[in-house]
């Protein structure tokens, strides 16, 4: 069993939810990046998605466009991400982290280079962002052979048919877009993502974590109700934003916003 | 070359994934995989369709004013003493570049689908301005994505595209150019997926766009195999044009793949040199990365980063290129070279003195190599220059680099 499913089905044992934040790796610099990580789990994250920056981010709005940007600036690359990983590891060995990002970076570095240097750093799972699984057929097999889970998105607009395809290719969990849109837009309909995730339920056994317009405890709970778990992305990277002159500072601030989330899902079972 | 191209190889590409080989495909975010497999079945239908076909050809005769002349350029011929140079005249075509015969066809396409919100992404304006006059021809809302920096070098073209009543979006992210108008556009339609259809300029984007561009675009190397077989009695020797995304250049050179005999010539953007880095040339100094939907070569980092490019030229300047292009390229059927922004003035200035007709920058990039290549050649020898567009659109670069103001 992979740290991600292990994580999972324990939170499932408990009959809580897996709050998973985002944060680009390199932002707001290399040097701060770790530091943060142990923070998020400290403030409670169960598993941490840890961008990789990318020149052209199709998929993200202007926040974490911009979070890529600072990033780069300081020449963050896929291997220094990892490396950030393998430092991470010398203090937590249970938080499960997912690289999420685009795959260029991962082709220019070799598919098989880049899967033996996640496994060595521990890194535990790999969402692509623009690699459906009908092109992963070089790389998804480099994945499970070392046992990385290869995490595949749903959205709003796949078919059952697809839901089926996609989660027969996916491990340790399927990542739903809540709405049609990208990162950092407000568009969420709580309602209709109860009835799509309760859908995907039926056509797959994975845990299903829903993204995209959760910004705080009361969209956190409502999503969180009604799926195994909830990632955060832009409201954190927007955070790391504003703070991003005082590290100290900032680490009160990504506390102050995840903490109420915990205690909003961890309400959930009581 | 190893193998010969037949016929029935090449009606088979791209395959049923939208690959050409290595390249291609479909690496677009999970939001839009079923817009784009809706899109591959319909046009597949439409494709076959009289009724699609009937309309499509006459636009391209009656909007668009096709067939377009392909001219001996006489005097060129003379000046440069080689080869016979011919020109084929996609400069006039209505909007004055081929662009059009690529916004017709998808503006229809659009129709047939009964999509009534229009984006696009647009470098020079040229594609903006052809996609926004379909629009306003089809009674269409029309969106253009173009990079703040592009928004400030044309202009005009701005301008021309709002009296068409189009809304132009400056694009501020990224390094404010082509590459990031086709990144907005692409957010665009992922927030708008159910009602927009989007028209890419060029043979790039995720599978089935490169296939359809094209199909539409093929129209001229179609128009120019019957003509070159009409006024000269044989297939041309060769073939030049310039590549950005590479729509003219495939338009041209599709319809000839399968006649061994006839040369092909891809015409990059070498900027400042190819030694200089300062380039927009990945067929010639790229290698294979996915961007934009499509594996293909591209301008790179070490690690995977989207290089920045540059050319005098706007709509050669993006670091990718279609993806047939990068297979024509790897199997040796088609030649891909670059000449520089210096060269490329020279075969503006001569085309426009010695022929009287104003090439678009992107084009003269075409009219210098395919000089250079004539003086080679023998004088029972043909090479045709597929002219994409008119150069009116540039005189305000022309003038800046002359140190004139307008
Ligand atoms: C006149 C002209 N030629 C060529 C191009 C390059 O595009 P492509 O390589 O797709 O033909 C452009 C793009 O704006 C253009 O305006």
């Amino acid at each position: 069993m992979s740290r991600i499913e292990r994580t999972l089905e324990a939170l499932k044992g408990q009959g809580r939810k897996a709050l998973i934040p985002y944060i680009t790796a390199g932002d707001p610099h290399p040097d701060a990046t770790v530091g943060l990580m142990h923070t998020l789990v400290a403030a409670g994250a169960d598993i941490i998605e840890l961008g990789v920056p990318f020149s052209d981010p199709m998929a993200d709005g202007p926040v974490i466009q911009l979070a890529c940007e600072r990033a780069l600036k300081h020449g963050t690359s896929l291997r220094q991400v990892i490396a950030m990983v393998k430092e991470f590891r010398t203090k937590d060995s249970e938080t499960p982290i997912v690289l999420m990002g685009y795959l260029n970076p991962m082709e220019a570095m070799g598919y098989e280079a880049f899967a033996d240097a996640a496994v060595d750093a521990g890194v535990d799972g790999v969402l692509t962002v623009d690699l459906p699984p009908e092109e992963a057929d070089d790389v998804a097999p480099l994945f499970t052979e070392r046992n990385l889970d290869a995490i595949f998105l749903l959205s709003p607009t796949t078919t059952d048919d697809r839901i089926r395809a996609i989660s027969e290719h996916s491990s340790g969990y399927v990542y739903y877009v809540s709405f049609n849109g990208v990162t950092g837009a407000s568009k969420i309909n709580v309602d209709e993502v109860a009835s799509r995730v309760d859908h995907i339920h039926k056509l797959t056994a994975l845990p299903v974590a829903v993204g995209f317009g959760i910004r705080d405890a009361h969209t956190a709970a409502a999503v969180g109700r009604v799926s195994d778990g909830v990632i955060v992305g832009s409201v954190l990277v927007d955070t790391i934003a504003r703070n991003q002159a005082d590290n100290d500072q900032l680490k009160r601030a990504l506390t102050d916003l995840l903490h109420p989330m915990r205690e909003a899902l961890d309400g959930l079972s009581s | 070359m190893s193998e010969k191209l037949t016929e029935e190889m090449l009606s088979a590409l791209p395959d049923a994934r939208g690959h050409f080989g290595a390249f291609g495909g479909r690496f677009v975010s999970e939001t839009l995989m079923d817009s784009l497999m809706t899109l591959e079945k319909e046009y597949k239908m439409l494709k076959n369709d009289p009724e699609f076909q009937a309309r499509f050809d006459k636009e391209l005769a009656d909007y668009v004013g096709r067939p377009t002349p392909l001219y001996f350029a006489e005097r060129l011929t003379r000046e440069t003493g080689g080869a016979q140079i011919w020109l084929k005249r996609e400069d006039l075509c209505h909007t004055g570049a081929h662009k059009v015969n690529n916004t017709i066809g998808q503006a229809l396409l659009a129709s047939f689908l009964g999509k009534k919100r229009i984006i696009a992404e647009t470098g020079a304006g040229q594609h903006g301005v052809a996609t926004a006059t379909v629009c306003a021809r089809l009674g269409l809302e029309c969106h253009v994505f173009m990079g703040a920096e592009d928004v400030q070098r044309q202009s005009l073209n701005v301008f021309r595209m709002k009296l068409l009543g189009a809304e132009v979006h400056a694009v501020e992210s990224g390094t404010r150019t082509l590459k990031d108008a086709m990144n907005d556009a692409m957010r665009d339609w992922v927030s708008y997926v159910d009602e927009t259809f989007y028209i890419i300029g060029t043979v790039a984007g995720p599978h089935p766009y490169p296939m359809l561009v094209r199909d539409f675009q093929s129209v001229i190397g179609r128009e120019t195999r019957r003509q070159a077989l009409e006024k000269t009695g044989k297939l041309p020797d060769a073939l030049v044009a310039c590549v950005g995304g590479g729509s003219n250049a495939i338009g041209m050179f599709y319809p000839f793949l399968s006649d061994e005999s006839v040369q092909l010539y891809g015409v990059e953007a070498g900027g400042l040199g190819i030694e200089t880095g300062k380039h927009a040339a990945p067929l010639c100094a790229g290698r294979p990365g996915v961007l934009h939907g499509n594996r293909t070569y591209l301008m790179e980092d070490e690690n995977g980063q989207i290089a920045g490019t540059h050319s005098v030229s706007a709509g050669l300047d993006y670091p990718g290129v279609g993806p047939e292009h990068s297979w024509l390229k790897d199997i040796g059927r088609a030649n891909y070279v670059s000449v520089t922004d210096d060269e490329a003035m020279e075969g503006f200035r001569k085309l426009t003195r010695v022929e009287g007709i104003m090439p678009a920058l992107e084009t003269a990039h075409a009219v210098a190599y395919a000089i250079k290549l004539a003086a080679t050649m023998d004088k029972d020898q043909t090479v045709v220059i597929n002219v994409s567009g008119r150069g009116d659109k540039d005189i305000n670069t022309v003038a800046k680099l002359e140190g004139i103001e307008i």
